[in-house]
């Protein structure tokens, strides 16, 4: 029995479900219509579990486990809402808030923000926290689009469609902490930089960190499903070799 | 190589030490080397050589006193009585040599009293005891025995079960049971397998693995090897700080030596076993300590942690099974295979078994390196070992763990040290950095060093940590400053919770313990500072001026 074929039963937030062996419990629980935010996940880009929010409470296992990378096991017990998550969830979102210059009335990516749903659907009324109201840089040199750091919230989705989808690795971070940055090339104006204009890093950032200029004034929503579509055609002309 | 071959080595070097009456030994730890031990030796060896007596001047590594250096250790052949002396310039050379064969020199030795008392050297055995350079001299204390031993006379299984039957835990920080992580990486399926030490050693006030690598690095390289068979490892890598450069070059000689010897390399001591072992290099990231992190830098990565599992076990460097231990843990696994899994599970407590090594430092009157069975309570540590407080201070906490650790009152002073113990009390036994502070230091200021350096020191990826930390030190930095109200403190407190149960690795998880544990035993501190404006220890300025600069002359004074 190969491993892509082991079935699992396990049960979330009370309910039975199946799985295979191979999925994660954030797959398995959207597969059975259980929402569990996210942040830096996004169908398609491989998974760095690095925004925190779909921590969940595995029974037995003091630690609390992002479920984006938490593969199934068989007969486990999983939380994905509590009060304690709750807790933990809306502070975290407090957090990018907080960190850099969030101002939704003048923000390209208004109404169509992830990070503003996302503190919209957890409940998140006001920061309890200083803004630390950075002046970060905001970097026009590209003919199409445009990097705004002061959006930023790190989730590096950019650098890793960029490296493992488009395959140019244009995008990276740099420096450490609360001084990271996300930059084009070694650190080169993005107009620059090898950067192939193919526009997927604009599509895949959750907020209006990366805009098209075009879309300046106008309603910038985002499309990132491409990336699910991209990944069934190229599994499917793969298979047609 | 076979043990009669080590045996023959052996007796050459101590047929060449017979041949001196004296044995003039100068301390080349980076502590005394900063004091410039290295001219002293050359001082000492042209005088020596004037003289015409027949003595032997050499370097070895550290002798553990790093207050009382350039340390001197004069070891006369027909005596069993060796003399210690400390603060010795190369002014003072001709006045020793001289004495040799005299009264020793009153005025350089060493004031020890309780230094020495109930000390054990199992890691530090050879340190300040041999050339760390020389192989031979290693070898003439008993190395390699325990590779030839494993390698001839075990197999990688006994191995393994020694290891767990001595009840070893690993030295970093963490205390997992070796034997059961080298069990696992056996077990774990792989074309290749690594072999990694964690020689990155970042904690401020932490300087064991530096002295183990700088005075003793062929054991290090033997406990390596000794791995490499347990698991079934070709390849090792030494991951070590680019901050210790003689660590580095002395374990890049040793690694040389062990080639030569053929203790490294093709078919070692003539069996199918092969292994080698690569120097990388840390480039100054505290993260990279972390063991996903320090695999995602020596594939070239930027360093950062992954999520676990999987774990290094099962999928580390390149994707592989890796073992990765910290270098003391590596240093002591000769003597348990050398002398047994029992008598090693003799020394110290229930659970935590054998010795440690840890580096004291802060206020206190004997500064350096010591090595003592667990279970020995912290008071012996601080005020036995340690001299106590300098100056007629008074104590008021000793700060174990580095950023991921607490500040211990003197009301748990009789605790043992233990794993759990420290844990116990809002600590951990983390690498083994022991920062001893008086009544001059501020707790909360203390708190706010550690958070800056866990805010610097974050790597970025995760939230909670990257922006965590920052928001923590800036109520902190507020609190400092007398600027802080209540509202404050309970935020600080929430964001203590969230960022230990939320971030992805170590560093998150633990860079709240310094705040929750002066919170535990020096709330009032924190209390003073924002309803009085008050700072008891003088530290903080409370809102006349900048605290910022006082908080890192606190810690490493």
């Amino acid at each position: 029995m190969s491993v892509a074929t082991d079935v699992k039963t396990l049960v979330i937030d009370g309910i039975n479900v199946s799985a295979r062996a191979d999925q994660t419990i954030l797959e398995v629980a959207r597969e059975n219509n259980i929402n569990i935010p996210t942040l830096c996940h996004l169908d398609g880009l491989s998974d760095v579990g690095a925004c925190r929010l779909c921590l969940v409470e595995v029974k037995g296992s003091p630690k609390l486990n992002p479920s984006c990378v938490l593969k199934v096991e068989e007969g486990m017990e999983v939380t994905t809402s509590s009060d304690r998550l709750k807790h933990y969830r809306q502070t975290i979102l407090e957090l990018p808030f907080a960190e850099r210059n969030h101002v939704c009335s003048v923000c390209v990516a208004n109404g169509h923000c992830e990070l503003q749903s996302l503190g919209q659907s957890q409940g998140l009324t006001h920061v309890r926290m200083p803004y630390r109201n950075p002046q970060l840089e905001v970097d026009a040199s590209h003919e199409r689009f445009v990097v705004d750091h002061n959006r930023c919230i790190l989730c590096t989705r950019c650098v890793r469609v960029c490296g493992e989808v488009e395959g140019a690795h244009v995008w990276d971070v740099m420096g450490r902490g609360i001084d990271s940055i996300v930059i084009t090339d070694l650190c080169d104006p993005w107009g620059e930089s090898s950067c192939t204009r193919c526009g997927k890093c604009v599509q895949v950032c959750p907020t209006g960190a990366l805009f098209d200029k075009s879309k300046v004034g106008s309603p910038h929503p985002k499309y990132p499903e491409f990336l699910t579509n991209l990944q069934v055609m190229r599994e499917a002309s793969r298979e047609g070799l | 190589m076979t043990s009669e071959e080590l045996l023959q080595i052996a007796e050459t070097v101590q047929a060449e030490h017979a041949n001196f009456d004296y044995e003039v030994n100068v301390c080349m730890g980076t502590g005394c080397m900063s004091q410039h031990s290295d001219k002293l030796k050359a001082t000492l060896t042209k005088e020596a050589t004037a003289s015409g007596k027949h003595c032997h001047v050499r370097q070895t590594g550290c002798m553990g006193l790093c207050a009382a250096g350039p340390l001197v250790l004069v070891d006369p052949k027909n005596s069993d009585k060796d003399i210690l002396y400390g603060g010795v310039h190369e002014a003072d050379s001709y006045e020793l040599i001289a004495s040799l064969d005299a009264k020793p020199v009153e005025r350089l030795l060493t004031r020890l009293e309780h230094y020495f008392d109930g000390q054990q050297h199992i890691v530090l055995e050879n340190s300040g005891h041999i050339d760390p350079e020389k192989i031979d001299e290693y070898i003439a204390r008993d190395g390699y025995q325990a590779l030839v031993m494993a390698l001839t006379e075990m197999d990688p299984q006994s191995v393994i079960d020694q290891i767990s039957k001595s009840g070893l835990r690993g030295r970093g920080g963490g205390g997992y049971p070796t034997g059961l992580k080298w069990g696992t990486v056996a077990k774990a399926i792989g074309p290749q397998k690594y072999v990694i030490c964690n020689g990155d050693e970042g904690d401020p006030g932490a300087f064991m693995d530096r002295s183990v690598l700088e005075s003793d690095p062929q054991r290090v390289i033997e406990g390596m090897t000794i791995a490499a068979f347990a698991v079934g490892a070709s390849k090792g890598y030494a991951y070590v700080r680019a901050e210790y450069p003689l660590a580095v070059s002395r374990l890049t000689a040793s690694l040389r030596e062990a080639r030569r010897r053929g203790f490294l390399g093709n078919n070692i001591c003539g069996t199918a076993f092969s292994f080698d072992i690569e120097i990388r290099l840390g480039a100054g990231a505290f993260v990279c300590g972390e063991e996903t992190a320090l695999i995602a830098s020596i594939e070239g990565l930027r360093g950062q942690p992954r999520p676990r599992p999987p774990y290094p076990a099962m999928s580390g460097l390149w994707g592989l099974p890796t073992l990765i231990n910290n270098v003391e843990t590596f240093a002591n696994i000769a003597p348990i295979i050398r002398k047994g899994a029992d008598w090693y599970a003799g020394i110290g407590t229930e659970k935590s078994k054998g010795t440690k090594v840890f580096a004291l430092t802060g206020k206190i009157t004997n500064t350096g390196l010591v090595e003592i069975p667990m279970g020995m309570p912290l008071r012996q540590i601080v005020f036995g070992i340690g001299g106590g407080v300098p100056d007629g201070r008074k104590f008021k906490a000793v700060q174990t763990g580095g950023p991921s650790g607490g500040c211990i009152p003197d009301e748990h002073l009789d605790l043992p040290v233990s794993y759990e113990a420290l844990t116990n009390v809002g600590s951990m036994m983390g690498s083994g950095g022991m920062i001893v502070m008086d009544d001059t230091s501020c707790m909360v200021n203390v708190a706010r060093f550690f958070m800056e350096f866990c805010m610097t020191e974050s790597c970025g990826k995760c939230i909670p940590c990257r922006a965590g930390t920052a928001q923590m030190f800036g109520i902190l930095s507020k609190i400092c400053d007398g600027k802080a109200s209540h509202a404050d403190l309970d935020l600080l407190i929430d964001l203590c919770d969230v960022v230990k149960h939320t971030s992805l690795c170590g560093l998150g998880m633990t860079a709240p313990n310094p705040v929750l544990s002066t919170l535990r035993y020096f709330k009032h501190e924190y209390l003073e500072h924002i309803d009085h404006q008050h700072c008891r220890a003088g530290v903080c300025a409370c809102g006349t001026k900048d605290a910022s600069q006082l908080a890192a002359a606190e810690v490493t004074a």
